[in-house]
């Protein structure tokens, strides 16, 4: 149960059940809709930008306890930055699901998801929602998808 | 305790079957997954081979494999003999009447694809219905929408009940319009279980001159299918549901109907004679054979009915219902379980969510017990629609699984629950 408890942390499990900013933004200067065709999930990114800065992010969705908790923790990490900041922080994120890097400081809590390296198949349920922010960002209109 | 332990102390099912001897056959089920035995209920997906079929794909690369059809050498008449030779093996596994029915393709889906192409092509005309059920597999829907696209056709939809069962008042309904073309019906639903009651459904569109297909990917290995019994006109599966390899499917059709059928693709083996002003077809069944076919793949699939035949169908069909009961009880037994698909006829498989926990969480932490499943939306999202669930968990059966691998996957759900509480 050992290297379970690696990919289901705590922090995932309680993001899991109470996922923070799972709510709608009724009028968002940006949105994008993500499915992962695999297993179906699909989730929305609302986004409220002003001079550049991301003022409110939110999400909704149903999805497995890796994407909604990368979803809730995501939207924790990107509330007040810079969009210019978005891509690093995606890259960095990125390269700590697939690969053995050792974990940037700068990723906070995210890097409670770096688990995922060890479980292939489930690195598309954890960038499903930085690959929807990234597609509202671009105001892409077709939901993104995961492959 | 191992299942294979278990297995030593009560070697014979209620049925009669020898598993021990049955498991023994399958080389790959004797390897741990993440330290622990494999147990794989994924059969529904794609079921493991026996060492009879992985020995007749390397005897025929390393004996006798050439090109069929065109060889005047010695290797070529072997490889012809042999795969001509797995054409009669499944026409009597399907009791048809001649094996100029037997049409090898690459999978299920491609024999549908044929059916809609050829048949609904030159058939269907716009205004015309094509019917099929709410429970179909997404290659049981999408090549009659591609159809009905081309050809101005509307595809009318049998809706099943909560239990899983085809409201069949609805399907009366549906035939009567007079404008129904094909009736497309899965046998065996992969996201169900449900058996569905094919035979009164062909009678029911025979009787307004209706031809029925039915998709037998997941009947096959389970039920005992006759098609001169059914009488449908056309009936589809893959060998890899069925213990032999993946990449070829099977078409049966009644001859006329495949006689009376334009070609579905053009090349090589397909034609009596080519000039640039004329190309005349081969007969049945190469009309529908173009190009060089997956020569190993299909004598192995008739190596997997030599193996299979010499199993009692029926004694294997009553093993899997013991199990599906024995697990169905089990698992009912966990609290926040629901079942999907609770007919009264079911085969071989319980589709399942848990409260709190999404499908593809308990995929990933059942894998970490040995215990392989699917988990996912089945290539069925219509059936996940009705549910209104994005996805469920699946544990399907074959022959050769015990149960004292329902009780692994049991065990493995119950640290499911554990984790997530």
């Amino acid at each position: 149960m050992n290297d379970l408890r690696d990919l289901y942390q705590e922090v995932i499990l309680d993001h899991n059940k109470r996922p923070r900013n799972f709510r709608i933004i009724p009028q968002p200067t940006h949105r994008a809709d993500g499915v992962n065709p695999l297993c179906g999930d699909r989730i929305s990114v609302f986004l409220d930008i002003e001079d550049g800065v991301i003022k409110d992010i939110a999400f909704q969705g149903a999805g497995c306890a890796i994407s909604s908790a990368s979803a809730s923790l995501m939207t924790e990490a990107l509330r007040g930055k810079p969009v210019n900041e978005v891509e690093h922080l995606f890259e960095a994120f990125h390269n700590v699901v697939t690969t053995d890097c050792e974990c940037p400081k700068g990723l906070g809590k995210l890097s409670v998801l770096a688990g995922v390296r060890d479980y292939p198949s489930r690195v598309k349920c954890a960038t499903l929602a930085w690959h929807a922010v990234r597609a509202a960002l671009e105001k892409r209109k077709e939901p993104v998808a995961t492959e | 305790m191992s299942a294979l332990h278990a297995l030593s102390t009560a070697p014979a099912t209620r049925a009669g079957l020898d598993l021990a001897r049955i498991r023994a056959d399958f080389p790959i089920l004797r390897q741990r997954i993440h330290g622990k035995p494999l147990v794989y209920l994924d059969n529904a997906a794609s079921v493991q081979k026996p060492k009879a079929v992985i020995d007749a794909i390397s005897e025929c690369y390393s004996g006798y494999y050439a090109n069929i059809h065109r060889g005047v050498h010695l290797l070529s008449e072997r490889s012809t003999a042999a795969y001509e030779g797995a054409r009669e093996k499944v026409r009597a596994f399907l009791n048809a009447a001649s094996v100029q029915e037997i049409i090898f393709t690459r999978s299920t889906t491609e024999s549908i694809n044929l059916v809609a192409s050829s048949f609904g092509g030159s058939t269907v005309k716009a205004g015309d219905e094509i019917v099929i059920t709410g429970m179909e597999h997404h290659s049981n829907i999408v090549p009659w929408q591609l159809l009905c696209e081309r050809t101005g056709a509307t595809l009318k939809v049998v809706p099943f009940t909560d239990a899983g069962e085809l409201i069949l008042d609805e399907y009366e309904r549906l035939l009567a319009s007079g404008r129904v073309k094909l009736v497309a019906v899965v046998h065996l639903s992969n996201a169900l279980g449900t058996i569905n009651p094919v035979k009164l459904m062909i009678e029911l569109a025979h009787s307004r001159g209706i031809p029925v297909l039915v998709d037998g990917a997941q009947s096959v290995p389970h039920l005992a299918v006759d098609v001169r019994a059914l009488d449908c006109e056309f009936y589809a599966f893959s060998s890899h549901k069925i213990y032999g390899p993946s990449g070829v499917g099977v078409l049966y059709g009644k001859q006329a109907l495949l006689e009376a059928m334009p070609p579905y693709q053009g090349g090589g083996d397909m034609i009596r004679l080519v000039t640039f002003e004329k190309t005349e077809y081969a007969d049945l069944p190469n009309k529908f054979e173009a190009g060089t076919p997956n020569i190993a793949g299909v004598i192995g699939l008739g190596a997997a009915l030599d193996w299979l035949s010499a199993i009692d169908l029926d004694a294997v069909a009553a093993h899997e219902h013991e199990l599906l009961d024995y697990a169905t009880a089990q698992l009912q037994e966990i609290p926040g379980l629901s079942i999907m698909g609770t007919a009264r006829d079911k085969a071989a498989l319980a589709a399942f969510t848990l409260q709190g926990v999404h499908p593809h969480d308990i995929g990933t932490i059942l894998d970490r017990e040995g215990v392989a499943i699917r988990a996912g939306h089945h290539c069925a999202q219509p059936v996940m629609q009705h549910y209104g669930v994005p996805a469920t968990a699946r544990a399907s059966f074959a022959v050769y699984n015990t149960r004292d691998e329902v009780d692994a996957l049991v065990k493995a759900l119950w640290k499911v629950k554990e984790l997530f509480e």
